[in-house]
């Protein structure tokens, strides 16, 4: 008799056991949730990042982390601007579905595409042509400008139909370069400057071969970096090497669908002996926490 | 950058204005209903229901109170911005098609094409403050244009009215007496149709789109020619930087040719000029057809583009293009 008593106080200790976990799990999600440590907030710091990170049960009971990221930009705007921004929306707006779509942030990464390389600023003057013809070497044919005639968009200046026409450039001289030649890029504007850059092939005693020439001293000067800083970006590196001397390109290769720097670059300089120098000083240099490798870019195989 | 794009119109787009404060975007297109967008992030706020034409143009009050739109129905209607509501409409014989607010908003130019029997015509009308008041007549009508007039726009201190059309002559009257002043030269003036004009934020100077394939810059008081912008497409569209010195070129092929190229090939981007040295600095692609309108934000730090293809895209400027 005790002995069912006892078993029949077990089943109902059981069953309260049972209706007591019940209760535990149904109240167990709203602990769970008090539980959580709080939403911390970090930032926005000097450039204007801030960072949420917050705790959350998702659907299956785990535990999850989610860190927010988000850019804080501060936009000063008139009062009137403000009150508009409350304006109840009208017309066809006020009726628009949720998820009409109407505005969308591109998918794809829009570059304004300068005709000219970036970082190159005082140097403009002295670098046009080089610019000029660092953009036909993309082959873009953006800028395709004949440097025997002038003509823009019609032919390369190794294929320029007047080429048995134009001046001799040799007997020009030496000091600056000559704005008879017709290059229009050049005319006028370079001429003036005192010890403004003359291109290798207008030099004295330079041969004279035209286009192969030019390509291989863009290439000769041409300077690889690796093990570059994910932060560093084409006027960070056109800062660091611009300090040896003039510069004709800087390149900070970029994942594409990312947009994060893959960690090398290029920068081309002008004059051979400044990339010498900036060699030697910058190869193991500590730029950005990381140990730079800097020497000449391999030349391109054909 | 990543530009924002905007789809609430069906059909090309016509004209874009961004009001003085730079917050609201207004966007004219072909399919009747003007739109205004907040401009740093492209929700739609609006649309100014009414018109049963094209929208050709529009302008805004310096305010941000009233709008004013000119439509290929043969109205031009005034438009309460915060709620969309008609508040009048001038009735003309022939479409509408440029249309601005002269400073202090109490003139406004309209211009009619040549339609049917009647000449191209350029009008002042008086807006009323009261409504009550607001009549149809207008003020002043200068005729004597031949071939459309795409553009009409007060000069400096409303003395003036500035024209550009179809007859590739910019030519500057008098506002009182509707008195020819000055006439752009043949031979250093464009070519072929002009089909924009936008003023510099001084309206010291205004920049003058041609299918001639070239931009020009002329001085707003004696029509002396500045600069030229070559480019190598018709130019539908043009505006000044507010703040730096450049200049946005817009254009593409005929839209009738736009099937037949890729889309590389039919240089449909947006063409930074450098304002002084009038060399190209960069371009900005992604439309789908030929730019039809351009805007500047007056803080100069954004600028909208409206193709053909329907599409109002706003780009933000990275920091790399403040750096020029």
């Amino acid at each position: 008799m005790a002995a069912v008593a006892m078993h029949k106080q077990q089943q109902q200790h059981h069953h309260t056991e049972r209706w007591a976990d019940l209760l535990d799990d149904d109240g167990g999600d709203l602990d769970l949730g008090m539980l959580l440590p709080p939403p911390v907030v970090m930032g926005p710091d000097a450039k204007g990042i801030k960072t949420v990170t917050e705790y959350r049960i998702d659907g299956e009971g785990n535990k999850v982390k989610v860190t927010t990221t988000k850019r804080v930009r501060t936009v000063r705007r008139s009062r009137s601007a403000i009150e508009r921004r409350s304006w109840p929306k009208f017309g066809d707006a006020a009726r628009e579905a949720a998820g009409s779509r109407l505005t969308m942030v591109c998918t794809e990464e829009i570059l304004f595409d300068r005709t000219r390389a970036t970082g190159s600023k005082d140097k403009e003057l002295s670098t046009k042509v080089d610019s000029l013809v660092k953009a036909n070497d993309k082959g873009g044919g953006l800028l395709m400008v004949c440097r025997t005639c002038g003509k823009k968009g019609d032919h390369w200046t190794s294929k320029c139909p007047y080429k048995d026409l134009a001046p001799q450039q040799g007997e020009s001289s030496a000091d600056r370069p000559p704005s008879s030649d017709g290059s229009a890029s050049q005319g006028g504007r370079g001429a003036g400057v005192a010890g403004a850059y003359v291109p290798v092939f207008r030099r004295s005693g330079a041969d004279k071969s035209g286009a192969d020439v030019m390509r291989r001293r863009n290439d000769e000067n041409s300077i690889r970096v690796t093990n570059l800083s994910e932060d560093a970006r084409d006027p960070d590196l056109a800062e660091l090497f611009g300090q040896f001397g003039p510069l004709n390109r800087v390149y900070v290769a970029l994942d594409r669908a990312t947009g994060a720097s893959r960690g090398f670059g290029f920068v081309n300089f002008v004059h051979r002996e400044d990339g010498e120098r900036a060699i030697k000083n910058l190869n193991g240099y500590g730029y950005d926490n990381l140990i730079l490798c800097v020497d000449w870019a391999a030349p391109r195989p054909n | 950058m990543r530009p924002i794009l905007m789809k609430g119109h069906e059909r090309p787009l016509t004209f874009l204005r961004y009001n003085r404060d730079g917050d609201l975007l207004f966007s004219c297109a072909k399919d009747h209903t003007p739109t205004v967008w907040y401009a740093d992030n492209g929700d739609r706020l609006g649309t100014y229901r009414g018109h049963n034409g094209a929208v050709w143009s529009c302008d805004v009050s310096r305010d941000s109170a009233r709008l004013i739109t000119g439509s290929a129905d043969q109205t031009a209607k005034l438009w309460d911005v915060s709620t969309g509501r008609e508040l009048f409409s001038f009735r003309f014989d022939a479409p509408a098609r440029s249309v601005e607010f002269a400073i202090g908003d109490a003139l406004a130019v309209i211009t009619t094409d040549n339609f049917m029997d009647h000449v191209p015509t350029v009008q002042v009308k008086h807006i009323a403050e009261d409504l009550d008041d607001q009549t149809d007549e207008s003020a002043l009508v200068i005729t004597g244009i031949k071939g459309r007039i795409n553009r009409a726009v007060w000069g400096p201190l409303n003395r003036t009215i500035i024209t550009a059309g179809e007859d590739a002559t910019i030519r500057i009257w008098d506002s009182e007496t509707g008195k020819l002043l000055k006439e752009s030269d043949k031979e250093s003036g464009h070519q072929k149709t002009i089909s924009s004009l936008s003023k510099s934020s001084d309206w010291s100077h205004f920049i003058t789109g041609s299918l001639d394939k070239s931009a020009k810059l002329w001085d707003a008081r004696t029509l002396t020619l500045i600069k030229t912008y070559v480019t190598e497409r018709p130019v539908n569209a043009v505006d000044i930087s507010p703040t730096h010195d450049t200049v946005v070129l817009g254009g593409g092929q005929d839209a009738m040719n736009v099937t037949m190229t890729d889309r590389r090939a039919g240089k449909f981007e947006a063409k930074f000029y450098h304002k002084i040295l009038q060399e190209e600095i960069g371009g900005v692609k992604g439309h789908f057809g030929p730019i039809n309108a351009l805007a500047f934000n007056p803080d100069g730090r954004s600028f909208s583009s409206g193709g053909e293809d329907g599409y109002v895209r706003l780009h933000h400027f990275d920091s790399d293009y403040f750096k020029m």
